[in-house]
């Protein structure tokens, strides 16, 4: 095979593999405190903010990398890493859209991400994140009407100091694991929502993640306030290109609902994978977390996991608040040689809390997929529910599906049902499906979006189209 | 704690007739122990019992050593009535009596294993620790196609003469081909506040059966781990039964390799324990080639600050298809004071499979005691009903009807 039929042939698995050739401003390489001033100068942060940044350097320089996790890698060099990374044309932020760099604009055309206001039909309000910076937010003005703060997380700390100081690190601390640590310490954009009180989110929020440079951890950083009686569906894709290096993705997510607030956060993940034979890919590190601060509060996550080479992350909810609830819906799947070990963490702190968990693993080629998860009942948490259901398929010997639940239950008048299945698609099926015309291909395919069904159910309308065709490619070539 | 352990294993060392290879292999399991200490909730396998901090807490500092040069008098009057058995007699540690009466002499080989020290297959400390400290070790074989009449009861007795004393045990079992064995472990202790650490071994050969009755009732104030390794070969079965009560704190570990085709192993457990006891269970089962079955059921009933643990995994290698893994823990929960924890692991890698777990737990169903009630049973009465209709469906699990008879007395389930 020649190189050409090659490319395209690798163009077919992973569409969004291009590069944007585009100059970049990076910080020096490498990790110690001279590049976390420079990316707090860069960004003209407040004293404050460095300040937080700091703190957890000094805490990250004591912790060491965990290791207890199903897939291994090779050894990180953190000093051999860019920690930012921006277009050139970034460095004074554009006014409008109009003065965005074309080459920027192009990619997210390319992506299906569009920006430019003509195009904004589908309603969805998009931050887009490129590399270390936020390069364009859309229906800003709209959303100001109702109150509703929606920002590049580096605008909110210069515009909204009282709310970002209030809540960021409040539900994952400076002092958190590793990777959420060294996130604190470097983190470089990402998304700010805020809903003021009683405010119904008109639209999806969305951000769009694109990691481009080469050699560039992207390490980004969510906050999303839902003030009391207030609703938001926020959404989030990322893609990345294809590279030979692994590329490390260590972001940071934290929600944060008040009284009667409702969360829900919906992740379509489509990092590159690497390719047929494991080289490559990205390294999803990702700290997730919701708190349900206040009574009758609801957080929801939902996610879709198709890329990464290694995705290594458990989305959890604190139901802190009474009668408060927290959701988990999740599909993975792994093919080739990626790897999955997630999951979610349920912790009942709050009376009359309910936790729900459906995961649905789905493993092919060689790679391998576990489910982790805890549920906790602590025993003031009384009167909580937890149900649990996590299933697996697997397709081929070669590949594996394993599940590790913790279950702590210290209340006696809570319950926790676990339920967990391994099975394959039955030949009956398959039979049946092919009897009626359909390929071998699309009868699993088929199968796999009923599997699967429960959690594409929970995702918005245009997100829940993109993800069943995104089941479908990400199993390609693992029916033989 | 070093100091101790040199001094006692000196002292042990000195009234064994070893060779100098052999306390050189055991010396080498002492400086392991030594490096590795009592597991804590570091270990994964430990997260939810810090042995290192329940043996701190109730027992302070531990003698390793314990003088068996002189015998302790076997009291009959403790041995089970009603049943027919044959019997090994632990009294503190020592080996007092091994009897076979009921058997065929030349089917059954009693073999002093003391001077060598096989390995076994279990890394943690706790193996290292018994290694080097065991001082009797015997090994049971049941001669191809032999079938013993009658049940062999272990009678695992301490009394008040032992004290904050570390005590090892270890046997061997190999089962020839068609071969079975029943056996029930009853632990019956007076002392308080020992660690007693128990390796068993079970080589099952093909068409062979096992059956293991793990009976810990009585109340009493030690602290207890007990491991059993079973290999079974084709065809053969293992049946595991364990009834986790009496203890302070116990944790009994299944491993299981299934290595022949057909070959099957249940594990059923009852935890039901009260005051401040914790107690855990912990089983691996490997699939490790085709058609192989596993199957278990734990129940839990906790009263007061109690809490029991459950850590159970299914491990299907890529060869093991046609794979059938069950398991199912179930606790009830009678006290807001206790807890249940639980770990059900499924690790698969073969895809033509049949493998599911479930776990639950609560508190009593309100609404039965009020059906029960209704019919003009108090609530004490309905309470108890429903606590014995739960557990009995552990009990029934036992193959063995004379053994379910006597277990059912034992722990007063009426049907």
């Amino acid at each position: 095979m020649d190189n050409r039929q090659k490319e395209i042939d690798n163009l077919k698995d992973y569409k969004y593999g291009f590069t944007t050739d585009i100059e970049n401003t990076r910080a020096p390489k490498g990790l110690n405190e001279d590049v976390i001033r420079f990316i707090s100068n860069i960004k003209k942060e407040p004293q404050w903010m460095l300040d937080f940044r700091l703190k957890a350097f000094e805490r990250f320089k004591q912790l060491k990398e965990p290791d207890w996790q199903k897939p291994k890698y090779p050894k990180i060099d953190y000093q051999d890493l860019y920690y930012y990374s921006a277009p050139k044309s970034m460095r004074e932020k554009p006014k409008n859209l109009d003065d965005l760099d074309p080459k920027l604009l192009e990619t997210y055309k390319k992506l299906g991400i569009p920006l430019q206001e003509q195009k904004r039909l589908n309603g969805i309000a998009v931050d887009a994140v490129f590399d270390s910076v936020s390069v364009a937010t859309t229906f800003r003005e709209e959303l100001t009407k109702q109150g509703i703060i929606f920002c590049p997380i580096s605008e909110a700390i210069q515009n909204h100091p009282e709310l970002v100081k209030k809540y960021l690190g409040s539900v994952i601390p400076v002092t958190d694991h590793f990777f959420a640590t060294l996130n604190s310490a470097v983190f470089t954009d990402g998304s700010f929502a805020y809903i003021p009180e009683g405010v119904r989110c008109p639209m999806e929020l969305s951000t769009y993640f694109r990691i481009n440079a080469s050699n560039t951890g992207q390490f980004e950083r969510t906050l999303i306030v839902a003030d009391k009686g207030s609703y938001v569906s926020y959404l989030e894709g990322c893609t990345a290109p294809m590279r030979d290096e692994n590329q490390l993705h260590a972001a940071n997510v934290e929600l944060v609902a008040l009284d009667d607030a409702e969360i829900k956060y919906s992740t379509v993940q489509n990092w590159y994978p690497g390719d047929k034979d494991g080289k490559g890919g990205i390294y999803n590190f990702v700290t997730k977390r919701g708190l349900c601060k206040g009574k009758n509060s609801k957080i929801s996550w939902t996610q879709v996991e198709t890329g990464s080479a290694i995705t290594w992350k458990y989305p959890s909810c604190i139901l802190k608040g009474d009668n408060s609830v927290g959701e988990f819906y999740s599909i993975a799947i792994t093919n080739n040689h990626q790897k999955a070990d997630t999951g979610t963490k349920m912790i009942h702190l709050g009376k009359n809390t309910k936790s729900k968990i459906i995961s649905k693993g789905i493993s092919a080629g060689f790679s391998d997929m576990t489910y982790r998860g805890l549920v906790d009942i602590s025993p003031k948490a009384t009167n909580s529910n937890n149900y649990t259901q996590c299933d697996s398929l697997l397709m081929g010997n070669k590949c594996g599906a394993h599940t590790v639940p913790y279950i702590k239950n210290k209340n006696s008048e809570s319950n926790i049902a676990h339920e967990a299945t391994t099975s394959k698609i039955s030949e009956e099926q398959l039979h049946y499906c092919q009897q009626r015309g359909l390929s071998a291909e699309e009868a699993v395919g088929l199968i796999v979006n009923g599997f699967c069904k429960e959690v594409l159910q929970q995702l918005p309308m245009e997100f829940a189209v993109e993800a069943q065709k995104l089941v479908g490619i990400s199993l390609e070539g693992s029916v033989g | 704690m070093k100091e101790q352990l040199q001094k006692d294993f000196d002292n042990t060392i000195k009234n064994l007739a070893l060779s100098q290879r052999d306390i050189e292999i055991k010396k080498f399991y002492l400086d392991n122990f030594i490096n590795k200490g009592f597991p804590n909730k570091k270990e994964e396998d430990w997260k939810f019992s810090d042995l290192n901090q329940i043996i701190k807490k109730n027992i302070g500092e531990l003698s390793f050593y314990s003088d068996y040069t002189s015998t302790n008098k076997v009291d009959s009057s403790a041995f089970v009535d009603g049943l027919e058995h044959n019997k090994i007699v632990f009294i503190n540690g020592r080996i007092e009596k091994i009897d076979f009466d009921y058997e065929k002499k030349d089917q059954i080989e009693i073999i002093d294993q003391s001077e060598t020290i096989n390995k076994f297959n279990n890394n943690s400390s706790l193996s290292d620790l018994n290694s080097a400290f065991t001082n009797k070790s015997f090994k049971i074989v049941v001669k191809k196609g032999y079938q013993l009449t009658k049940p062999l009861i272990i009678y695992h007795t301490t009394n008040s003469k032992i004290w904050s004393k570390n005590i090892n045990l270890r046997l061997n079992f190999e089962l020839y081909e068609n071969s079975s064995l029943r056996l029930i472990d009853l632990f019956r202790d007076t002392s308080e506040k020992n660690f007693l650490n128990i390796f068993y071994n079970f080589d099952l050969k093909e068409n062979s059966i096992l059956k293991n009755y793990k009976v810990d009732k009585f109340e009493n104030k030690n602290i207890k781990y007990s491991f059993n390794n079973i290999e079974q070969e084709k065809n053969s079965i293992s049946e595991t039964f364990i009834l986790s009560s009496g203890s302070n704190f116990c944790k009994n570990e299944i491993n299981c390799n299934l290595n022949g085709e057909y070959s099957s192993a249940f594990v059923n457990g009852i935890f039901s324990i009260n005051n401040n006891k914790h107690h855990e269970i912990r089983t691996i089962i490997n699939h490790l080639t085709e058609y192989t079955k596993s199957y278990q059921l734990i129940k839990s009933v906790l009263e007061d600050s109690s809490r029991a643990v459950y850590q159970g995994k299914i491990f299907v290698n890529s060869k093991a298809q046609k794979t059938d893994g069950y398991q199912l823990s179930k606790a009830i929960l009678l006290n807001k004071d206790s807890e249940f924890n639980a770990k059900p692991e499924l690790e698969i890698y073969a895809d033509d499979v049949k493998c599911s777990h479930g776990s639950a737990s609560g508190s009593l169903n309100e609404d039965s005691i009020f059906y029960l009630m209704s019919r003009g049973l108090n609530y004490q009465q309905s309470r108890e009903l429903l606590i014995n209709g739960f557990l009995l469906d552990v009990v029934e699990k036992i193959t063995d009807s004379e053994v379910k008879n006597l277990i059912k007395n034992m722990i007063g389930i009426k049907e």
